[in-house]
C-alpha cells in the first residue's frame, strides 16, 4: 500500500480527546483565563474595558519588576554555581557500596523530604540571634548578623537555604551518574597511571554530563521559580532585598489585586522561563554534540 | 620487560576451606620474557583472576609474584609497570584518537616529542593514522578497542602486556586481521604478552605458549602442538581440537590391555586398573569390521562440514567421533565398521593425567 491511499480515518481523534480534556483543564484553560485578565482593565464584576498592550507595557517598564528580575538572575546563577559542584563533590565522596551507601543516601536525601514551608520554618528559627544556633553562633563569632535587617545577610540566608534544601538533589543525580561507570574505566585509568584529578576530569565527569544537564535544568527552573522559603523567611525583605520574580508576582495579584498587570507579567514570567530553558537546553545538547562528534575540531 | 614467577593462591572468600573456595588453586608458574602466552579455560576457570593479580589489581590471599626476581606481590600497576586491555574498549570520550594513545606516556611525563613519535608509530602499526586528530567517541567499537590495544603497546618499557579477551567486542573478520596484527607487533617490540581468552583458536594462533585452566587450576602449559599431540590432561584433551578428544574407557593387565569386547596386547608399557584411552578424531581410523585388533562399532552419523565428514559411532554403548578426509569413501550410517584405535597418536590417561 502506498502513502497516497493511505485509508483517511478520523476516528483517531478520539483516541487523543482524553489527554486534550485533561491538558485543557489542568493548562490551556487557565492559561488563556490569564491571557483574558492580561488586556483588560477589570474595575467591578460588571465593568471591564479592554485595554491592549497596556498592562504588558506599564509592567515592562516597572522598576520594581527590574530590580526584581535582576535579583532572581543573581539568585539562579548563584544556586547553579553553588549546588553543581557541591552536589559533585558530594557524590564523589559518598561510598559506592554497601550498608555504608544506603545510609548515606536515606541521610542526604532527608532534606529533600521537607516541605518548602517547613523549610522556611527551620531557617528562620535557626538563623535567630536569640534562639537559633546558627544567627546566636555568628553573634557570638562577633558578626552582628540579622537576616531580618541586613540586606546581603537575608539574601545570604536564603541562598544557604537553598543550597540546604537542594543540593542533595544534585548530589543524587551525580551519584547515580558515577555508579553507571563500568569499573574497567577505573581500572584502565589505574593500568594508564592517572591521577586522580585526571580520573575526575576524563571519565567521571564526560560521564555524569547527561545526569548534570538535568540538574542543571530542574536546579534552574526551580530556583527562578522560588517561593514559599523567601516567603516564609524573610517575606521578600529588608526592603526588596529577598523579593524574586514570584514574590514579585504575588504581591501584584493577591497583595494589591491588579489583576491585569499580574496576568500580563505572569505571561511575561512564563516566556522568560520558557526561554532560558530553550538556550539552556540548546547550549548544553550542542556542548554534547561536539563531544560525540568524530570530525575535527 | 621481565620473567614473571607465579607462586600463589587466591581466593574471594576471607576463609578457604576446600578447593572449591579457590578462584585460583595453588600454582607455580614462569612466564619468560618477550613470549606471547595464552590464557585458555571455560568462564570462571580463574583465567581473569590470574591476569588481575598480574597486573595488581587484585592482590593475591596468599603467595607471591615476582618480577625478574623482585617481588612485586603489593605493588601498585603503575611500580610494575604493566599494560593491560580490557574486555570491552576504554577510552577517554572527550579526547582524540592521538590524545587516547598519548594519555599513559603522558601521566608518566614522557617528553612531548618522543610521545608524537611513539604515537604516531603506534597508529601506524594499527593503521590509524589517518584518524589521530578525530574524536575518539564518535568511532566504532573495533576502533575502540584498537585504540585500547594501542594504550596499551603505546609504553616502549613495559613489563608486560595483559589482553583480557580483548577481540570479544569485534567483527569475526576484523578479528582475523587484529589476531594478526597482535602477533606481528609482538615480533616487533618483543613484548611479552599474556592474553585470556575462552576461544581456543584465538589462544593456538596468538600464543607462543598455552596454559590451559579449569576450575581454578592450571592443567597443562605448552606449545599448541604439544596440546593437541600430548594433552597431559584429559580436560585438556576435550576443550582443545573441534570436536575434542575421544575417552574410551579400558582396563590394563598382565600385560594386556582389554577395552570392551577387545582385548589386545599392551602396545607400551600401562600401569594396571582402569585407564581411559584417548584419541583425536583426527586420528581415529575406520577399517572393516573384524579385522585384527580393530574395535568393532557401528555408525550412527555421518556431517559433511565441507572440509571434513563428521562421524559419530557407537562402541559398546559409548559415542566415539572421527574426522574423515572429504576424498575418503562415505561410510553408511548404520554400517558395521572396524576402528583403529591404537597407534602412536594414542594416549592413555589414570585419573584424569597422562600417564603413557
Amino acid at each position: 500500500m502506498s502513502v497516497q491511499n493511505k485509508p483517511v480515518n478520523q476516528k483517531a481523534w478520539f483516541l487523543i480527546l482524553p489527554v486534550f480534556i485533561c491538558v485543557a483543564f489542568s493548562a490551556i484553560l487557565p492559561l488563556m483565563t490569564v491571557v483574558n485578565y492580561s488586556v483588560q482593565d477589570i474595575i467591578d464584576p460588571e465593568r471591564r474595558v479592554f485595554v491592549g498592550t497596556e498592562w504588558f507595557v506599564q509592567v515592562m517598564r516597572d522598576e520594581d519588576l527590574h530590580a526584581a528580575l535582576w535579583n532572581q538572575l543573581k539568585f539562579s546563577l548563584a544556586v547553579l554555581l553553588v549546588e553543581i559542584p557541591l552536589g559533585i563533590v558530594l557524590a564523589l565522596s559518598m561510598p559506592a557500596t554497601g550498608w555504608k551507601a544506603s545510609a548515606t543516601l536515606v541521610i542526604v536525601s532527608l532534606s529533600l523530604l521537607i516541605p518548602w514551608n517547613v523549610v522556611g520554618t527551620i531557617w528562620q528559627i535557626f538563623g535567630r540571634a536569640d534562639i537559633g544556633l546558627m544567627g546566636h553562633g555568628l553573634q557570638a563569632l562577633g558578626i552582628d548578623y540579622s537576616y531580618t535587617g541586613d540586606a546581603t545577610h537575608a539574601w545570604l540566608t536564603v541562598l544557604l537555604m537553598d543550597v540546604w534544601h537542594w543540593t542533595p538533589l544534585v548530589a543524587l543525580l551525580a551519584y547515580a551518574g558515577l555508579r553507571s561507570i563500568p569499573d574497567a574505566y577505573y581500572q584502565a585509568a589505574r593500568i594508564d597511571g592517572a591521577s586522580k584529578f585526571a580520573v575526575f576530569r576524563y571519565i567521571q565527569l564526560p560521564k555524569m554530563r547527561g545526569v548534570l544537564m538535568i540538574a542543571v535544568l530542574l536546579r534552574f527552573m526551580d530556583s527562578f521559580m522560588i517561593y514559599t522559603e523567601p516567603f516564609v523567611l524573610t517575606g521578600g525583605g529588608p526592603g526588596n532585598a529577598t523579593t524574586f520574580l514570584s514574590q514579585y508576582l504575588t504581591q501584584k495579584a493577591v497583595g494589591q489585586f491588579d489583576l491585569g498587570p499580574a496576568a500580563a507579567f505572569s505571561l511575561i514570567y512564563f516566556l522568560i522561563i520558557l526561554l532560558l530553558c530553550f538556550i539552556l537546553y540548546n547550549w548544553m545538547q550542542r556542548l554534547g554534540q561536539s563531544e560525540k562528534e568524530g570530525g575535527h575540531d | 620487560m621481565a620473567r614473571i614467577d607465579l607462586d600463589l593462591a587466591h581466593s574471594y572468600k576471607p576463609n578457604p576451606a576446600q578447593d572449591s573456595d579457590y578462584a585460583l588453586l595453588p600454582l607455580k608458574m614462569t612466564f619468560e620474557d618477550g613470549g606471547a602466552y595464552a590464557l585458555l579455560g571455560p568462564s570462571g576457570c580463574g583465567k581473569t583472576t590470574m591476569l588481575n593479580i598480574m597486573s595488581g589489581l587484585l592482590v593475591p590471599s596468599q603467595g607471591t609474584v615476582r618480577f625478574d626476581g623482585q617481588d612485586m606481590t603489593r605493588a601498585t600497576p603503575q611500580q610494575r609497570n604493566i599494560a593491560q586491555v580490557f574486555q570491552f574498549p576504554v577510552i577517554y570520550d572527550t579526547m582524540t584518537v592521538a590524545q587516547n594513545l598519548a594519555f599513559p606516556l603522558k601521566n608518566r611525563k614522557v617528553p612531548e616529542a618522543t610521545i608524537r613519535q611513539r604515537v604516531g608509530q603506534i597508529a601506524e602499526m594499527l593503521e590509524m593514522s589517518h584518524q589521530l586528530d578525530q574524536r575518539a567517541a564518535g568511532l566504532s567499537a573495533d576502533q575502540k578497542q584498537k585504540i585500547s590495544l594501542g594504550r596499551g603497546l603505546v609504553r616502549p618499557d613495559v613489563s608486560a602486556v595483559l589482553f583480557d579477551e580483548p577481540l570479544t567486542v569485534i567483527d569475526p573478520h576484523l578479528k582475523w586481521q587484529l589476531r594478526r596484527k597482535l602477533k606481528q607487533i609482538h615480533h616487533e617490540l618483543k613484548l611479552t604478552l599474556i592474553y585470556v581468552t575462552h576461544d581456543q583458536v584465538e589462544a593456538l594462533t596468538f600464543a607462543d605458549q598455552v596454559v590451559v585452566m579449569t576450575r581454578g587450576k592450571v592443567v597443562q602449559m605448552g606449545t599448541p602442538d604439544a596440546l593437541f599431540e600430548r594433552p597431559a590432561h584429559t580436560f585438556v584433551g576435550h576443550f582443545i581440537g573441534s570436536p575434542g578428544m575421544n575417552l574410551l574407557e579400558a582396563q590394563a593387565g598382565g600385560g594386556a590391555l582389554h577395552i570392551g569386547a577387545l582385548s589386545v596386547p599392551a602396545p607400551r608399557a600401562l600401569p594396571e586398573g582402569a585407564l581411559r584411552l584417548g584419541i583425536r578424531p583426527e586420528y581415529l581410523a575406520l577399517t572393516e569390521p573384524g579385522r585384527d585388533g580393530a574395535l568393532p562399532g557401528s555408525v550412527r552419523q555421518v556431517q559433511d562440514i565441507g572440509t571434513y565428514f563428521l562421524v559419530t559411532l557407537d562402541v559398546a554403548g559409548q559415542t566415539l567421533k572421527a574426522r574423515l578426509s572429504p576424498e575418503a569413501e562415505r561410510p553408511a550410517v548404520g554400517a558395521a565398521v572396524g576402528l583403529q584405535v591404537l597407534g602412536s597418536h594414542t594416549c592413555f590417561y589414570k585419573n584424569e593425567e597422562l600417564v603413557a
